[in-house]
């Protein structure tokens, strides 16, 4: 009996090592500020169910043998955007072909996108004679549903295209003429039948939709019935890409939580915010705005704090690349959400690559970068002390 | 497949319906001479019933799994790795015949990893034909769960190199007994690669993505085959050291007489070592090389070249008879791998390319003989996407069974 009492108690030591071990000698869940996964909380569980599909839909590989290409730039949308950050040079997306608002010259030749790169047997794109160029790098997709739900009518109030206050910053909506698959926002504006587009680094994507079936045929060679023309032929072909599959990746990109800030109490941090403000950096890079209706609930009429306009601003010659998309001028660039800024380094191998074709190696050089309307802004910040920029820095690496 | 599950069963069912259970006698394993890995195909536990020159044997492996990676995990499971099936015939003194037929995970995957005939011509000159293991690494040859202290096959034979290849082919091997050492060499001419490796749902190069395609078995997929060679050396005393080849074509470069592209090769080269030291500690070791010709127009994501290995280092402590098993053991062990996808940097920006995996493996194990082992296994891994982000930890706890039967 005591035997079998010895037998027991070692048999149950051993589980309950066992159990604890799983617990203590397993990795622990990334805190929500380390991160720039996952989805918003408080999803109902059908719209966490989408978020899941979603996220598959996200991470799937295309191969040659499920439509990728022929000629492409990347197999899967996860691989311009690891851990939902912004990209990395290995994916640079080259535009061409649009120097003005008339259009793109070059659609018949490739255009607006270059296919650099081919599934074996076929030759990858190269930019046409004659036209102009620019490099990409992908955004991030985090927040990106706050953005989505903000009104038309808050845009317009933060635009000021005559610069009437004087401050040279001036910032104007993109007008597209928005593709028949999009479904206009409630009270949607619009301007000689086009309407303000706000994704993308020129701001030409009306919604999330437009940006995502355009990143399926563009970037991957993936058409859907959305976008159903064939980078590589130029001519209608069957979907290879649900829009079930299409949709639920939209829902996942639009229920992604907004970043969250790291060390917001820091003293350093506190005095950055209002080096940031002083400045006058914030009057592109908005700290807050509003969201209307939205069907998806935890998304309606929230204040959230994403520190862009969504607006177009002229940037200066060094950032004019000659090429632009809509009714965006070369030189005019959306201005880039800071939130979740000093978390960009998780998502592009441990380096910064910022602005909009990753030039950049550091916020202090993406801000030295600035020209045009934020040149009286660049010129404030050099003349701030070594502390005061230190301070500026650990705010925007906060975000 | 149900033709072979009915000849089993037959195969069985006469078994049980005879009386004289004293006529079913295990077939000896052959402990006479030094092994090599090479030997592991025939060297198993057979169950032969009379003088009916056909032997019966498999094995089996369940194991449980509780795996969580970054904080989450999908809970507890229970896992029916693999059944595998074996029958050995000697149809002559010269000529013998083994098939390996392995059920996965319950019947999502079943296979016929090896069903070959061997004609003895010489003992330096045997002619092999059929469907062959390619004999590319150590672990290929030896894979057989119950041999392993750890429940998860390394990850670099089976997401570097294809665990368990086999394809159909023909060719040679051989072996030379001396008094200090074993030489030994195989050279086969199989069906080979196709281009799953370089478009599969992996985003890598993966190699045993070509076992995805189901008509290798009946043609191959270029029409160029794949050359295996493999020679092994083992000195009494020391251990066994292999080096083995296999490469070819991975492409479709023509089809129809049309010709699409030139001809794309995968080359692989390993390097196997195995021994067993005074302390009657067991070292095992693999490390292989992969080179694929991936055009230069296609994404970096599919990298040329890749790399990786493992070591384990397996101690008995405790070796005497234990709860009525009278040749029982008691194990501790350490695996240690690794394995770099995508070897190489940037176009864009000179970066290192990572994709790559490592992982330890703490163990212990019981063995009632050595042909049944119940083994505890603990891994931690630590696996970094391409861009070479922060690396995403994954720990695992696994308790397992299995046994050769």
């Amino acid at each position: 009996m005591l035997f079998l009492m010895k037998r027991l108690f070692i048999y149950f030591t051993f589980l309950t090592i066992l159990v604890i071990s799983c617990k203590k000698l397993t990795p622990k869940l990334p805190e929500d500020h380390q991160i720039l996964e996952g989805p918003i909380k408080g999803l109902t569980a059908a719209e966490q169910d989408q978020f899941l599909k979603g996220d598959i839909g996200f991470g799937a590989v295309f191969t040659p043998q499920n439509g990728l290409g022929p000629i492409f730039v990347a197999n899967s949308c996860a691989s311009c955007h690891a851990g939902d950050g912004k990209g990395h040079p290995f994916t640079t997306l080259t535009r061409f072909g649009q120097t003005d608002s008339t259009g793109n010259q070059f659609v018949q030749l490739g255009g607006p996108q270059l296919q650099n790169r081919a599934i074996p047997g076929y030759s990858p794109e190269i930019i046409p004679s004659g036209a102009t160029s620019s490099k990409i790098l992908p955004p991030a997709n985090t927040g990106l549903g706050y953005l989505d739900a903000v009104s038309d009518q808050d845009l317009l109030l933060m635009s000021d295209p005559n610069d009437a206050d004087a401050d040279g910053i001036s910032g104007v909506p993109n007008w597209v003429n928005v593709p028949a698959y999009c479904q206009f926002r409630a009270n949607a504006i619009s301007m000689n039948g086009k309407h303000m587009a706000r994704f993308g680094k020129k701001g030409a994507a009306y919604d999330l939709i437009q940006q995502t079936a355009n990143a399926y045929n563009q970037d991957m060679g993936i058409n859907s019935t959305y976008e159903s023309i064939d980078t590589y032929r130029k001519q209608p072909v069957e979907p290879e890409v649900s829009n079930t599959t299409l949709q639920n990746v939209v829902f996942y990109l639009k229920t992604l939580k907004a970043p969250v800030q790291r060390n917001a109490n820091d003293a350093d941090v506190i005095a950055g915010k209002q080096i940031f403000m002083s400045t006058g950096c914030d009057k592109c890079h908005r700290a807050e705005l509003k969201t209307g209706s939205s069907p998806i609930k935890v998304l309606s009429n929230i204040t959230f704090h994403p520190y862009t306009d969504l607006l177009l601003h002229d940037m200066g010659p060094a950032l004019d690349d000659n090429y632009t998309e809509g009714s965006a001028k070369t030189s005019e660039w959306k201005t880039p959400a800071l939130w979740g800024l000093g978390l960009s380094k998780k998502s592009q191998g441990g380096s910064y690559f910022l602005m909009h074709d990753g030039r950049a190696h550091s916020i202090d050089e993406a801000i030295q970068l600035h020209g045009g309307e934020a040149l009286q802004i660049r010129l404030a910040y050099g003349n701030l002390s070594m502390t005061e920029r230190d301070q500026l820095l650990k705010f925007l690496e906060s975000l | 497949m149900k033709n072979i599950l009915i000849i089993f069963s037959l195969l069985a069912l006469n078994l049980n319906s005879q009386s004289d259970s004293s006529k079913i006698k295990r077939a000896p394993t052959d402990t006479s001479k030094m092994l090599l890995n090479m030997d592991a195909v025939y060297n198993r536990p057979f169950l032969q019933y009379g003088k009916i020159p056909v032997a019966l044997g498999g094995y089996m492996e369940a194991n449980t799994n509780y795996a969580v990676t970054d904080g989450i995990t999908e809970g507890l499971s229970f896992q029916m790795r693999r059944m595998t099936l074996f029958v050995s015939s000697s149809i002559h003194r010269k000529i013998k015949f083994l098939s390996e037929i392995e059920f996965e995970d319950g019947t999502k995957e079943i296979n016929i990893e090896f069903a070959a005939l061997d004609f003895q011509l010489h003992h330096l000159v045997n002619f092999r034909g059929g469907i062959i293991m390619n004999p590319i690494g150590g672990f290929n040859q030896n894979h057989d769960g119950p041999r392993w202290e750890f429940i998860d096959r390394p990850i670099s034979a089976t997401q570097l190199l294809p665990a368990t290849f086999s394809n159909v082919g023909f060719g040679f091997y051989g072996k030379t007994y001396q008094p200090k050492y074993v030489w030994a060499y195989e050279l086969y001419l199989t069906n080979g690669w196709n281009d799953r490796i370089i478009g599969n749902s992996q985003n890598k190069t993966y190699l045993p993505a070509t076992k995805l395609d189901p008509e290798r078995f009946e043609e191959s997929f270029n029409g160029v085959p794949m050359t295996n060679a493999k020679t092994s050396l083992r000195f009494k005393g020391i251990g066994e050291i292999g080096l083995s080849y296999m490469g070819g074509v991975y492409n479709k470069f023509q089809d129809d007489g049309l010709t699409f592209d030139k001809k794309r090769r995968a080359d692989v080269f390993a390097v196997d070592f195995n021994t067993s030291l005074r302390t009657k500690t067991n070292i095992t070791a693999e490390f292989a090389w992969t080179f694929i010709d991936v055009p230069d127009t296609y994404t970096q994501q599919y990298g040329k070249k890749q790399h990786g290995g493992f070591i384990d280092i397996v101690q008995p402590l405790i070796k005497r008879p234990m709860f009525g098993f009278e040749k029982a053991s008691f194990n501790i062990a350490m695996r240690a791998e690794y394995v770099d996808w995508n070897v190489g940097t940037f176009n864009e920006t000179g970066g290192n390319i990572a994709d790559d995996i490592f992982s330890i493996v703490p163990a212990i194990s019981f063995r009632t003989s050595s042909q049944t082992v119940i083994r505890l296994n603990y891994r931690y891994q630590w696996q970094k996407d391409l861009l070479g982000n922060p690396a995403s930890r994954t720990a695992a706890i696994q308790f397992g069974i299995s046994s050769y039967f």
